[in-house]
C-alpha cells in the first residue's frame, strides 16, 4: 500500500466527473465490475479495457470537478488504479478518493514531468514520486488520512475503529 | 482578529471556541441530505454493521433525480429508499414529484442562517442563500454521518465578493453567476468559502439569491453564503418557527479573507457558458444566432417561480419555433402550483412548451428530455460538461431563463430584447 508502481495514464485540466463516470449510470449501476467498466468512458474509451492493476492516473488542474458522485473515485479504484496524481483536485473528488482508500496526490512538478505510458513509482510514506524524468516530492498525508488509506477507506476504517 | 462566516459556524458545530483556516475539526451537521443516491448509501451503511441511524431527525431524503421512475431499475432504487425511510423512522422524506432536494430543503424550513447542511450532492452550497453553510460530500461520508453524527471537515479559507449596483433589464442573477465564474475560473474558489456582501445583494430577490451559492459549486467552492437580511427573515417567516439569531454567524468586519473581489451588477450583460465547461463564458452577443434544438427551463439553479414568470413574460403571445422544443420543469410542486395559479403554465403550454414532473429532469442525463447526438441544448442548468445530458456528442449552452425562453421562440440563441 505504501509503495505503488504502475503505468501512467495522462490527461488534461478540469477533467470533470461526468467524463470520469457518466451521470446516466449513477442510480442503476452498483456492482464494482459494472462501475469499473464505464471508467473514463467519455474521456478515454480505451481506458477501461486496458488499465492494469496499480496503474496511475495523472491529471492537470481541478481534477474531478463537478458532481459529488463517489463513483468517479470508485470506478478508478475498482479498475485497479493505484493512485491519482494531479496538479490540483476538486474538493469533493479529493475527499471521495481518500475515503475509498485511493491516494490522491497533488504534485504539479510530477504532473509536468510524467509522460503517458511512463512507469511511475510512488512512496506514500516518504512522499516521493519517481518517473523516468526524475524524482519529485510531495508532503506525506497527515496521520489521520494515512490511517484511512491504510485501512482501505473510510468505511473499513470506521469498522476497524468500532471493533477496537 | 475577526472571524469569517465559515470560522463562526464551524466552531459552533464542532463545539469549539475558535477555529482557524486549515484546522481539521469534527463537525455535527444539522441536516444530512441525500436523494436517489440514498439506496446506494444504505448499502454502504449496511457494511458498517450499525443497525440504526444515530439521529434520524437530522436526515432529509428527497426523490428527485429520476422521477417518476423511468425504468424498473430506477423504481427498485426508489422502493429500496422507501423501505429504509420506514425502517429508520425518517420524517423528512419527500416523495417523487415534491421537487428538487435543494429547493425543497429550503421551502420546508430545513435550512436557516447558521445551520450546517452536509449533502451527497455537489450543489448543497445552495442553502447558503439563506445564510446556512452547505457543503457537498460523498456517499461513504453520508453513511458515516448516519452512523456517528459527525464528520471531519477542514476549516476553509474565505473569499469575499462584494456586489454593488443593480442588474439591468433582462439581466439576472444567472448572468451575474456566470460572469463571476468566467472571471475567476472553474477552480477559482477551490476549497474556499465564498461570502457575498454589499448593497448589490439587497437589490436581489430571494429567488435570485438562490442562484449564487448554487452556481458557486461550479467554481469549486466548499460553500457559499449570501448575507442574510430582512428579506431572508421574511422568506423564512412561516417556514422556520423558532427564533433566528442573525448576528451569531455574521462575519466580523475585520475578518481575514484570502481574496476579495467586487462586481458591479449594472455593468453585466446577458452571459452564456459555451460547451463544454461552465467557465467558458462569453457575452450573449458572441454566440447570438446559434441554432438550438432544445431549450430547457428548470433545475435547482433556475426552476423557481421568478424564472418561470420571466419565461412566460418573454413567450406570452408567441410560439416556440418550429423544429425547437421547450421543456419546462418546475423546481418543486409548490413552484408548479404557484405557476399554475398565476397563469404562467398556461402561457407556456399555449406557446408549445412541454411540462415535466418537478425534479432534476434531464440535467444530468438521467431522465426524460435528453438530447440526441448532434443536437444543441440551451439550458438554465448549472453544468454543460461533455456527456452531461447523456451523450458526449451533444452541446449544452448555459443561460438565464429569459434568454432560454427567447431562444426557444427564435430557434436560435437570442436576446429577449431582440424578439
Amino acid at each position: 500500500m505504501m509503495l505503488i508502481k504502475g503505468k501512467a495514464w495522462k490527461y488534461g485540466d478540469n477533467v470533470n466527473t461526468d467524463v470520469i463516470f457518466p451521470g446516466k449510470y449513477t442510480y442503476t449501476l452498483r456492482e464494482p465490475e459494472e462501475i469499473a467498466a464505464h471508467a473514463l468512458e467519455d474521456l478515454d474509451p480505451t481506458f477501461a479495457g486496458s488499465v492494469q492493476p496499480d496503474d496511475i492516473v495523472v491529471g492537470g488542474r481541478n481534477w474531478g470537478c463537478g458532481s459529488s458522485r463517489e463513483q468517479a473515485a470508485t470506478c478508478l479504484k475498482w479498475s485497479g488504479v493505484g493512485a491519482i496524481i494531479a496538479t490540483s483536485f476538486a474538493r469533493i473528488f479529493y475527499r471521495n478518493a481518500i475515503n475509498q482508500g485511493l491516494p490522491a496526490i497533488a504534485c504539479p512538478e510530477a504532473v509536468a514531468a510524467i509522460q503517458p505510458g511512463d512507469t511511475v513509482m510512488i512512496d506514500l510514506a516518504a512522499g516521493t514520486i519517481e518517473c523516468p524524468a526524475g524524482m519529485y516530492t510531495f508532503e506525506p498525508f497527515p496521520p489521520s488520512v494515512q490511517a484511512i488509506l491504510a485501512d482501505g477507506g473510510l468505511i473499513s476504517h470506521l469498522k476497524r475503529a468500532a471493533n477496537e | 482578529m475577526g472571524r469569517t462566516f465559515a470560522e463562526k459556524v464551524l466552531a459552533k458545530k464542532a463545539g469549539l471556541g475558535t477555529v482557524r483556516p486549515g484546522q481539521v475539526i469534527d463537525a455535527a451537521p444539522d441536516i444530512i441530505l441525500s436523494h436517489d443516491n440514498t439506496a446506494a448509501i444504505r448499502q454502504i451503511f449496511g457494511e458498517l454493521g450499525v443497525p440504526k441511524v444515530k439521529y434520524p431527525d437530522r436526515l432529509a431524503i428527497f426523490l428527485d433525480h429520476a422521477v417518476p421512475a423511468p425504468s424498473t431499475r430506477h423504481a427498485q432504487n426508489h422502493a429500496e429508499i422507501r423501505r429504509f425511510v420506514a425502517e429508520q423512522g425518517i420524517d423528512h422524506f419527500f416523495e417523487v414529484g415534491r421537487g428538487i432536494c435543494h429547493q425543497v430543503l429550503c421551502e420546508e424550513g430545513l435550512a436557516r442562517p447558521g445551520s450546517l447542511i452536509l449533502g451527497a450532492d455537489s450543489h448543497t452550497p445552495h442553502a447558503g442563500a439563506l445564510g446556512a453553510f452547505g457543503a457537498g460530500i460523498g456517499r461513504s461520508e453520508v453513511a458515516a454521518l448516519w452512523a456517528t453524527g459527525t464528520l471531519w471537515l477542514r476549516v476553509p479559507e474565505s473569499i469575499k465578493i462584494t456586489l454593488t449596483g443593480q442588474l439591468g433589464e433582462w439581466v439576472s442573477a444567472k448572468d451575474l453567476a456566470l460572469h463571476i465564474i468566467g472571471t475567476l475560473s472553474a477552480d477559482g474558489g477551490t476549497y474556499a468559502s465564498v461570502e457575498f456582501h454589499g448593497s448589490g445583494v439587497e437589490t436581489l430577490s430571494m429567488e435570485s439569491r438562490f442562484v449564487l451559492p448554487n452556481m458557486m459549486a461550479e467554481m469549486g467552492v466548499k460553500n457559499a453564503w449570501v448575507r442574510p437580511d430582512d428579506m431572508t427573515l421574511n422568506w423564512l417567516d412561516g417556514r422556520v418557527n423558532t427564533p433566528i439569531d442573525l448576528d451569531e454567524t455574521m462575519p466580523d468586519p475585520d475578518a481575514a479573507y484570502m481574496a476579495e473581489h467586487t462586481f458591479d451588477l449594472a455593468s453585466i450583460e446577458p452571459q452564456i457558458a459555451k460547451p463544454h465547461t461552465v467557465d467558458n463564458v462569453v457575452p450573449l452577443s458572441e454566440v447570438r444566432g446559434t441554432p438550438v434544438d432544445q431549450a430547457f427551463l428548470g433545475t435547482c439553479t433556475n426552476g423557481r417561480l421568478e424564472d418561470i414568470a420571466l419565461a412566460a413574460l418573454v413567450i406570452e403571445g408567441r410560439q416556440v419555433a418550429p423544429g425547437t422544443r421547450l421543456l419546462v420543469i418546475p423546481a418543486s410542486a409548490q413552484v408548479l402550483q404557484d405557476a399554475l395559479q398565476a397563469g404562467y403554465i398556461e402561457t407556456l403550454l399555449s406557446a408549445g412548451a412541454v411540462l415535466g414532473t418537478p425534479g432534476c429532469g434531464p440535467c444530468m442525463g438521467n431522465h426524460m428530455g435528453v438530447p440526441a447526438p448532434g443536437e444543441v441544448t440551451i439550458s438554465t442548468a448549472n453544468r454543460n460538461f461533455k456527456g452531461r445530458m447523456g451523450t458526449p456528442e451533444s452541446e449544452i449552452y448555459l443561460a438565464s431563463p429569459a434568454v432560454v425562453a427567447a431562444s426557444a421562440v427564435a430557434g436560435l440563441i437570442t436576446h429577449p430584447a431582440d424578439l
